[in-house]
C-alpha cells in the first residue's frame, strides 16, 4: 500500500464488484458515523443488474471541480492529492457536479454542502473493506504520470459499457 | 426507539390516501417488525373477519416490513407479508437486496397497503414524499422491462425534482411481472433480478390491488442505534467468518443442485419419484465454466454473495439472464423436470424471472404435471396439446408462459398444486393428491427427507407455520437452533437467513442489543415472544378460509409421495413411517403448546396474552 504521505489513486476493477456495498457502508460510518448510504462518498450504482459498479472522485490531473468552484470552497490535498471540501465556504450550488465530467460529486443529503472523496487521509477505508472481501475491485495505488481521469464517466456511460461486457448485444435491452 | 425509523406508510389504494402511522414502542419490542409485525397487524386489524377475508380481494392487508437489524445485520432484507393466497395463512415472505435498506433510509420501516386501485399504480418513495403514479404503460410488462422502466422514469423525476443533487443512485424497487398481474397464486414479487419473495404467494395479492410496484429512494442514514461502535465490531466479526469459507462464497447454494441429488439423495427428481440422481452434466464445474458470467453478486451488506450472474451465451437457449440459479431453482426447473443441463436449467430460470412465477411454486406444479401425463392420467389434449415429457425443456416453456397468462390448461395450474390437484381429482374422477407434493397449500422446498441426509426430518414440512417453506421448518428441540422460532427471529428482525448460519445465537441477541439498547435472552424470545408470534400464525392458518381449511389431524402430515421407499441411489429403500410421524407430531404439539389436535391451548395462548386468539380458536376445538 502507499504511503500516507504521498499522492495517491484509488485504482479500480469495475467489472468484479459485487454489489456488496461493504464500501458505502465503511465510508458513511467512517465520515458520518452512521451507516448511510447517500452519504457515503463512493456509490455503488446498479443501474443495470449485475453491473454494480463504485462511482467516485478519480483526482483528474486538471481538477475540473475545483477550477469550476465560484466560491473557492474546493482545494487540493497537498499530502494525498484528493479534493477537499471546505463545508464553510461550499454553497451547495452544485456547479462542480456539471463541471465533473462523470458528474461524481453530489449534494450531502441532509447538509448544505457538497462531498467528494478525500482518500481518507491516505487510507481509504473503501479498499480496505473491498480487499477484506476478497473482491479487489479497489486499490490503492501511487500517483503516476497516467491518464486515470478517463474513468470520470457518468453513471449511465459506465453502465453501459460494463453492460455490454457482461451481456453483449443483449444489453441494449437494458440500457 | 433505536433501530427503528420509526414511521410506518400506510396507503389505502381505493381512495388514494396515504398516510404516515407509527406503532407503541411495545409492539415493536414484541414482535420486532417483518414477519413477527405482519401477524400482529394481521390479526389486530383481520382477525375477527379472517375466514371470510379472501386473500385475493381488497380486504386483504398487504405488508412489506423491515425490521430493526435490516441494514446493520450482513445481509439486508424486506419482508412481504398479508393473507397467503396459498395457505390462507400468514407467510413472512422475505427478499434480498437494497430496498429495505432505501425504505428505512426514507424514513419509514415499512409500508402497509390497504384496498384496491381502480387503475394500475406504482407507489414511489422519495424520503417524505410519497406518491401514486400511474402505471398503466407498466401493466403487461415482464420483470425486466419493469425494473429497467422504473429505474428510468424514477431517476429523472428525481433529476427533475432535486436538480443541483447530482447523479441519484437508482432507486430499489419491489414489483410483479405478468403472474402477478394475473394474480396467480404462484406469483412472487421481484426485486432487481432474479430476486423474488416466493413463499406466500404475494405477487396475486399484489396484482389483486393493481399494485405493479414500489420504489424507494431514501437519502437519509439508517436509524439511530445504541451502540454504533458495537455494531460495527458485530459486523466485522460476522464477515471475517465467513470470508473464510472459500467454497461457500464462490459457489453459493449453486452446487447442490448435482450434490444434494448425488450425495445425500433429498434433491427432487420427476416430481419427486426419485430423489437421487448422479447427473455429473449438472456439476457445479459445469455452472461455473459455461453459464456464470459474474462469479459473485451480492446484495446490501452480505458478505457471502451466494447469488452469481448465470448466461447462456450460445445455442437455441441463447440469450437467458438470471443469477445461479440457486439450489431451489436448480431443482426445480432442473431434475424435478427431467433435466440436467445447466443451459435449459438457467433458460427456465430466466423465463419464469421475467414472468414473475415462484420458480420452486412452478417447478412444483410443473412436476405435478408431468407426473399426471407420464401416468396417463392427462393427456396431451388435457394439457393444450403440450406433449410433457421429462426432459421437454421447450414443453415446460410453454406450460409456463400460460400459466403466467392464465390461458387454457394454466388457468387451473395457476391456482397452484393443491388446488390443481383438487379441482383436477373432481374433473379426473380419482384422486391425484398423492401426486401433489405441498403442504398447506404451499409447495415443498427443495429439500427432501427420506433419505434422512439433509436438514429437513419428518416433522419439518408437516407442523411448518409456513407449509412447505424449506426456509422456515418446525423442529425440535424448540430453543434449538434449526427451531422456527428462530427463523421467526431472523424473519422479524429481517435479515438474511445464510448470514446467521454459524453464527452463535449469543452474536445474534448481541447484535440485537447493541443496535435497539435493550438485552434479549434466548428464553425470552423462544417462550414468550417468539412463541406468541409462532402461535398467530398456526391460529390464523387453521382459521384459514374462505376456500380452504386445514385439519392438523390431517394436514398436519407430509404429501404422500414422502411414504413410498427411495426407488434407487445409496439410500434406495428409506422411507418415512406414519407411526413416527404420529410420534414426532404428539411430541411437538406438546412443547409447543398445541393441544392434541393441534390447536393451540387456551393455556398457552392466554399466557401470551392472546385472548382474542383464544376465543377465536374455541369454534375449532369444539368440532
Amino acid at each position: 500500500m502507499a504511503g500516507k504521505t504521498e499522492p495517491i489513486w484509488i485504482a479500480r476493477e469495475l467489472s468484479r464488484c459485487s454489489g456488496c456495498r461493504k464500501c458505502e457502508i465503511a465510508c458513511s460510518l467512517s465520515h458520518e458515523k452512521r451507516i448511510w448510504p447517500e452519504a457515503s462518498r463512493i456509490r455503488v450504482f446498479m443501474l443495470v443488474p449485475g453491473t454494480d459498479f463504485p462511482h467516485f472522485c478519480v483526482q483528474c490531473r486538471d481538477y475540473p471541480c475545483v477550477e469550476a468552484c465560484p466560491v473557492k470552497a474546493l482545494s487540493i490535498s497537498k499530502r494525498t492529492g484528493a479534493v477537499l471540501v471546505n463545508k464553510k465556504k461550499c454553497t451547495a450550488c452544485g456547479i462542480c457536479v456539471d463541471a465533473c465530467p462523470g458528474r461524481i460529486p453530489h449534494l450531502h443529503p441532509v447538509e448544505e454542502h457538497v462531498i467528494i472523496c478525500d482518500l481518507c487521509r491516505g487510507n481509504p477505508q473503501c479498499v480496505k473493506v473491498c480487499r477484506e472481501g476478497g473482491w479487489n475491485v479497489l486499490e490503492t495505488v501511487s500517483r503516476s504520470n497516467r491518464t486515470y481521469e478517463v474513468y470520470a464517466r457518468k453513471p449511465e456511460d459506465t453502465a453501459r459499457d460494463l453492460a455490454v461486457k457482461m451481456y453483449g448485444e443483449k444489453a441494449e435491452e437494458f440500457i | 426507539m433505536l433501530g427503528y425509523s420509526g414511521k410506518f406508510i400506510q396507503v389505502n389504494l381505493t381512495d388514494e390516501e396515504i398516510r404516515e402511522i407509527t406503532f407503541d414502542e411495545d409492539i415493536l419490542r414484541q414482535y420486532l417488525g417483518g414477519r413477527g409485525l405482519a401477524a400482529k397487524i394481521l390479526w389486530d386489524e383481520l382477525g375477527e373477519t379472517w375466514e371470510t377475508t379472501d386473500p385475493l380481494e381488497p380486504e386483504n392487508i398487504l405488508l412489506f416490513l423491515t425490521g430493526p437489524l435490516t441494514g446493520f445485520f450482513p445481509g439486508a432484507r424486506i419482508c412481504v407479508s398479508g393473507k397467503s393466497p396459498q395457505s390462507n395463512g400468514v407467510v413472512g415472505s422475505t427478499v434480498g437486496g437494497e430496498f429495505g435498506v432505501e425504505l428505512r433510509c426514507a424514513g419509514y420501516d415499512g409500508i402497509i397497503v390497504y384496498g384496491k386501485a381502480r387503475n394500475p399504480r406504482y407507489l414511489f418513495v422519495k424520503d417524505s414524499i410519497i406518491q401514486l403514479n400511474d402505471a398503466s404503460h407498466l401493466w403487461g410488462m415482464d420483470a425486466k422491462q419493469t425494473l429497467k422502466a422504473l429505474t428510468q422514469e424514477c431517476r429523472a423525476e428525481l433529476h427533475r425534482e432535486f436538480p443541483r443533487y447530482g447523479e441519484f443512485k437508482e432507486p430499489a424497487v419491489l414489483y410483479i411481472g405478468p403472474a402477478g398481474e394475473n394474480q396467480v397464486r404462484t406469483a412472487v414479487v421481484g426485486a432487481k433480478w432474479a430476486h423474488a419473495a416466493g413463499y406466500g404467494g404475494y405477487g396475486a395479492v399484489m396484482g389483486s390491488k393493481n399494485l405493479k410496484a414500489i420504489a424507494a429512494k431514501g437519502t437519509g442514514p439508517l436509524p439511530q442505534v445504541a451502540d454504533i461502535r458495537k455494531v460495527k465490531r458485530l459486523i466485522q466479526k460476522l464477515c471475517t467468518d465467513t470470508y473464510e469459507d472459500v467454497l461457500w462464497r464462490r459457489w453459493g447454494t449453486g452446487a447442490a443442485g448435482y450434490e444434494v441429488g448425488a450425495r445425500i439423495s433429498a434433491e427432487p427428481v420427476r416430481n419427486w419419484q426419485d430423489e437421487w440422481h448422479d447427473e455429473k452434466s449438472y456439476g457445479v464445474d459445469q455452472f461455473e465454466n459455461r453459464v456464470w458470467i459474474k462469479q459473485f453478486w451480492s446484495d446490501f451488506g452480505c458478505p457471502i454473495c451466494c447469488l452469481k450472474v448465470a448466461m447462456t451465451k450460445a445455442g437455441p437457449l441463447k440469450g437467458a439472464i438470471t443469477d445461479d440459479p440457486d439450489y431451489e431453482l436448480q431443482a426445480y426447473l432442473g431434475p424435478n423436470l427431467g433435466l440436467f443441463t445447466p443451459e435449459e436449467n438457467v433458460y427456465l430460470a430466466s423465463l419464469v424471472d421475467d414472468l414473475g412465477l415462484c420458480g420452486i411454486q412452478t417447478g412444483n406444479v410443473l412436476g405435478f404435471t408431468a407426473e399426471l401425463y407420464q401416468r396417463g392420467i392427462l393427456t396431451a389434449e388435457d394439457i393444450d396439446g403440450i406433449v410433457l415429457k421429462w426432459g421437454d425443456v421447450e414443453a415446460f416453456a410453454s406450460l409456463a408462459r400460460k400459466i403466467a397468462s392464465r390461458d387454457g390448461v394454466g388457468n387451473l395450474l395457476a391456482e397452484g398444486t393443491y388446488r390443481a390437484a383438487q379441482k383436477l381429482s373432481e374433473m379426473k374422477k380419482r384422486d391425484v393428491l398423492p401426486y401433489a407434493v405441498q403442504s398447506k397449500g404451499i409447495g415443498i422446498g427443495a429439500h427432501g427427507i427420506r433419505s434422512g441426509k439433509d436438514y429437513p426430518h419428518i416433522l419439518s414440512y408437516a407442523c411448518s407455520v409456513q407449509g412447505g417453506d424449506h426456509t422456515s421448518i418446525a423442529s425440535l428441540p424448540f430453543h434449538g437452533s434449526v427451531s422456527e422460532v428462530w427463523r421467526i427471529f431472523n424473519d422479524s428482525a429481517v435479515f438474511c437467513n445464510f448470514n446467521s448460519f454459524g453464527v452463535s445465537r449469543k452474536d445474534i441477541l448481541d447484535f440485537y442489543e447493541a443496535v435497539i439498547g435493550e438485552s434479549l435472552t434466548q428464553e425470552e424470545w423462544c417462550d414468550h415472544r417468539g412463541l406468541r408470534i409462532l402461535q398467530l400464525q398456526r391460529s390464523m392458518l387453521l382459521l384459514g378460509g374462505p376456500d380452504l381449511k386445514w385439519d392438523p389431524e390431517f394436514h398436519d402430515d407430509n404429501p404422500p409421495r414422502f411414504y413410498d421407499p427411495l426407488p434407487s441411489g445409496p439410500y434406495k429403500g428409506r422411507t418415512v413411517e406414519k407411526a413416527n410421524v404420529r410420534k414426532a407430531k404428539r411430541r411437538y404439539y406438546e412443547v409447543v403448546g398445541w393441544d392434541s389436535r393441534g390447536i393451540p391451548t387456551s393455556d398457552s395462548l392466554r399466557h401470551l396474552g392472546l385472548k382474542e386468539v383464544d376465543a377465536a380458536l374455541e369454534k375449532l376445538r369444539v368440532k
